[in-house]
Formats: structure tokens, sequence, C-alpha cells
């Protein structure tokens, strides 16, 4: 089934989505990779405001390429999530961030997360960052510029593609193979 | 003793004008376009391999997801845009012919300066850190490069850039296996390594593999693996069958592309053996992903 959605998200939004559904975002995304996970979490940790909102917010585990002239950005596909298992419970519980983008596998510590706190995980086809870079209409270096691609950014989407492949039921697209 | 010495100073001048003069900069050049073409052109055997894999494939999602591969490829090339974000380490293999001389530094600077280039005018992504564990900054221009340089007869220098992402880096592993654990044991681990590896180096992978040498040179032996042809067998047939063998399981396991399930989690299986210790049978596996972009040339 095709969901074209709308971001942000919510606990509402997140409770219809099951694994295997194919669905186009639309709206705002951040970017957030290793680095920049570490510092958040680090920030939380000293008792700092973090310089973004993360309520309802979606999480794109990605390091684009530079833009180049013309473009809002370059190629744009997703990084392996399993580097930001560490860090990614901490945010769903402590902020409610409500969905991440990226590739690859969870740990049960995040399912367990995103069942307790309605969160969603969408699977970017990685690898297609060319494709999905079509899908970005503007992207914004909003905290952390001195870590380069991975620095947090805005970024503006248009039916970005994703697949539903842990939703907050239980349901995993990665067991059913 | 100072005829001699003229001997030696004859021999010197002949051999010196017997070497081949390459000016630095037309190296750092063909070095840059090299990064630039690597990064935005899927080469053409991996793209039948992908789209011959788009064919057999049985799942529906499977198949959509084999085309967004096919259709990224096709946007890449037509628009000048990487393939992936991940531009990857700039990993080069070199042949230097030994009466070939570069002037103006040396080949480790050219391609450093070439790399550096590259990287910059073509806007990819700069994924090195300085030290990897402590500091983590980024160099900023994606250098230093790795270089595997081997010194071969003759006036020309052949280079070829494979440049690596971190996602099916990070999967690859090596075992030093005993000599007991023969091939079953050699089957079980690399068959073991990628379907265990899941979604995140990109399937479907091209998995290369090192059995023998040393420690370190089975890893090479590995990583050269991925520089075959895709799907070109072994020369030797029992190395042949033993590709084919575990591309079967691979594939037998379901994980499919990107890990969603599917038929296709391999696209192929290449072996490179060498001779080794009477104590030891090395074993390394080197995960490339779908995205298997190399470049080359000729000087």
């Amino acid at each position: 089934m095709e969901i074209k959605l709308q971001l942000p998200l919510t606990a509402e939004k997140v409770a219809q989505l099951h694994a295997g559904d194919t669905v186009k975002l639309s709206g705002i995304i951040y970017t957030a990779r290793d680095a920049a996970h570490k510092r958040l979490v680090a920030m939380l940790e000293a008792g700092e405001d973090l310089p973004l909102d993360l309520q309802d917010q979606t999480i794109y585990f990605a390091g684009p390429c530079p833009a180049p002239p013309g473009r809002p950005i370059g190629s744009a596909g997703p990084t392996t999530s399993g580097r930001m298992d560490a860090y990614s419970p901490i945010l769903i519980k402590q902020c409610n961030l409500r969905g991440m983008i990226g590739k690859g596998e969870r740990s049960q510590q995040v399912i367990e997360a995103m069942q307790t706190y309605k969160a969603v995980y969408f699977a970017a086809t990685g690898g297609a960052g060319a494709l999905i870079a079509k899908s970005i209409k503007a992207a914004e270096v909003i905290a952390f510029p001195d870590l380069g691609p991975e620095a947090i950014r805005k970024l503006t989407v248009e039916d970005f593609p994703v697949i539903v492949a842990i939703d907050a039921h239980g349901g995993n697209l990665y067991d059913q193979r | 003793m100072s005829e001699k010495l003229q001997l030696n100073v004859e021999k010197m001048r002949s051999f010196a004008e017997s070497l081949r003069v390459i000016p630095f900069d037309e190296v750092v050049e063909m070095v840059r376009l090299c990064c630039l073409a690597a990064a935005t052109q899927l080469p053409e055997d991996v793209l039948e391999s992908l789209q011959d894999a788009y064919q057999k494939e049985t799942k529906p999602l499977a198949r959509e997801l084999l085309s967004q591969c096919l259709e990224n490829a096709r946007i890449a090339r037509e628009e000048n845009m990487p393939i992936c974000q991940d531009t990857g380490f700039a990993v080069f293999f070199v042949e230097m012919g030994s009466s070939v001389q570069i002037d103006g530094g040396t080949i480790y600077e050219a391609i450093s300066e070439g790399t550096r280039q590259g990287y910059r005018d073509g806007f990819l992504r700069k994924s090195i850190v300085t030290d990897p564990l402590f500091k983590r900054k980024n160099t900023t221009d994606n250098t230093p490069p790795i270089i595997h340089l081997n010194l071969v007869p003759g006036d020309k220098i052949n280079v070829i850039l494979a440049p690596k992402g971190g996602g099916s880096e990070n999967m690859s592993a090596l075992k030093m296996l005993k000599p007991s654990d023969g091939k079953a044991g050699v089957v079980d681990f690399v068959v073991n390594t990628v379907v265990n590896a899941g979604g995140n180096p990109c399937p479907p992978v091209i998995v290369g593999v090192g059995i023998g040498g040393t420690f370190e040179q089975a890893a090479l032996l590995a990583k050269k693996a991925l520089l075959r042809k895709v799907g070109t067998p072994s020369r030797e047939s029992e190395y042949a069958e033993l590709e084919q063998e575990i591309l079967q399981k691979i594939n037998a396991s379901g994980v499919g592309p990107q890990g969603l399930g599917g038929d296709t989690t391999a696209l192929a299986v290449h072996i490179n053996n060498h001779p080794c210790h009477i104590a030891s049978l090395p074993v390394a596996v080197n995960i490339n992903c779908h995205a298997a972009r190399h470049a080359g040339f000729e000087l």
C-alpha cells in the first residue's frame, strides 16, 4: 500500500503505519549521523538545550554530498542506522523523536523504545543517493557546521520515497524474510 | 678506479636516457578525472549484472528496489551526480613501470593531489577523518588516499581507482582458519559474514574473498577480487566452483536487496587465492555495495 504522508509525524500518524507500507514523505526532515548524534546525546547528558526541537520530528541518517551549483543538495542516500542504535532510544525517550530514516536493521533497545514511545523506522534505498536527492527541494545547515558532511541539515522534501521497515506495533520487515 | 667510476657514470646516463618522463601535472589531471568518472558512472558490467538480477528477482519489493538502483545509476550518469553520497575512501591500485619517472614529484604526491582536486571539483563528499579514535576531525579534502603500488617492467603507469564506501567496508571480516577447517570452514565463514551483515552493506553486494597468503595479504587479495568484471569466474576450476557454491548459499538466505527480503543478496562472489604457510588458512571477505565503482587510466 502506498501512503502519502505529510510531516511532522504524530503518535496517531505513526500508529497507522505498518511494516511493508510504501510511503512518500513531504515536509521537513533533519539529517544527523554518527558525530551529530554523539553531540546531541552529550548535550542532553550535560543538561544543555539542543540546537533543534526534536518533538514529533524525523531524523534522516545521512551525510549528503556538497550541493553543486544550481542544486539544493548533492547525492543524499541513507547511511547504516545500526551505528545510531546507541543514541536513538535516548532521543526517542527524552525528545519524543517520532521518525527515523536509514538503512539496515535496528537493535532490540531501539525497537522497544519505538513501541513504548510510538516511533517509526523507515528504510530508504541505500546507494540511491542521486534518485533520492531529486525529492529534496531545499537544504540548510542548522547545527554543527564544523562537522562538514555530518552537520545537521534541515531538508524540505517532497514525495521522499521510503518503506516502513519497523513499525510501532512490533512489525519488522527484516524479520519477515 | 677512475675507469670503473667512468663506466658507472656511462651506465647511469644510458639508464636516464631510457627513462620515460611524465610531467607531474599530467598524472594529477588524470587522477582528478578518474575521481569524477568513478563517482558518477557505474561501470557497464555492474549495470548489466543489476539488470539481470532485476529480470530474475521474484519478490515485488525486491524488484522495486533493484529498479531504483538502475534508475539511480541512470540519473547519476545523465546529471553528473554521484551514484552514492558516500563517495568513499579513494583506494588506488597502481602498476608503475620501472622505466618511467614522474617529473616534479612522486607518484604518491601526484595521486594525493589528484584526489584532492577531484573530490573538490566533483562536489564529492569528504569522508576521511584525521585520527580514527580520538580527534576524528575531517581532513576536508578526502585525502589521504590509500595507494597500493606495484613495480612492473615497462614504461607505463596503470592506475585503477576503486572508491570504497564505509557501509560495506564495515561489514568486511578476516579470519585465520585452521587448515583442518577446510572448504566447509571457508564456506561457513564467508556465507555467515555476508548474511549477518543483512541490509547494512547495501545488498545486492559483490563479495571479494581472499584465501591464503598472510594476514594482510588475504585482505588485499579480497579487495583486489572486487576489481574483477562482475561474475567473471576464477581461472582455477575448483575455486570457480567454490564461488558458485558460496553465491548460491548467500542468495538462498533471502536477505535480499537492502536486507528487506528477496532472491538477490549478492551479484557475484570472486575468490583470489595465494600460496600460504603450512600452519595457516587465512580467509578475508571484503564486501562491496551494489554501487561497485571503479575507473582507471594508463599513461
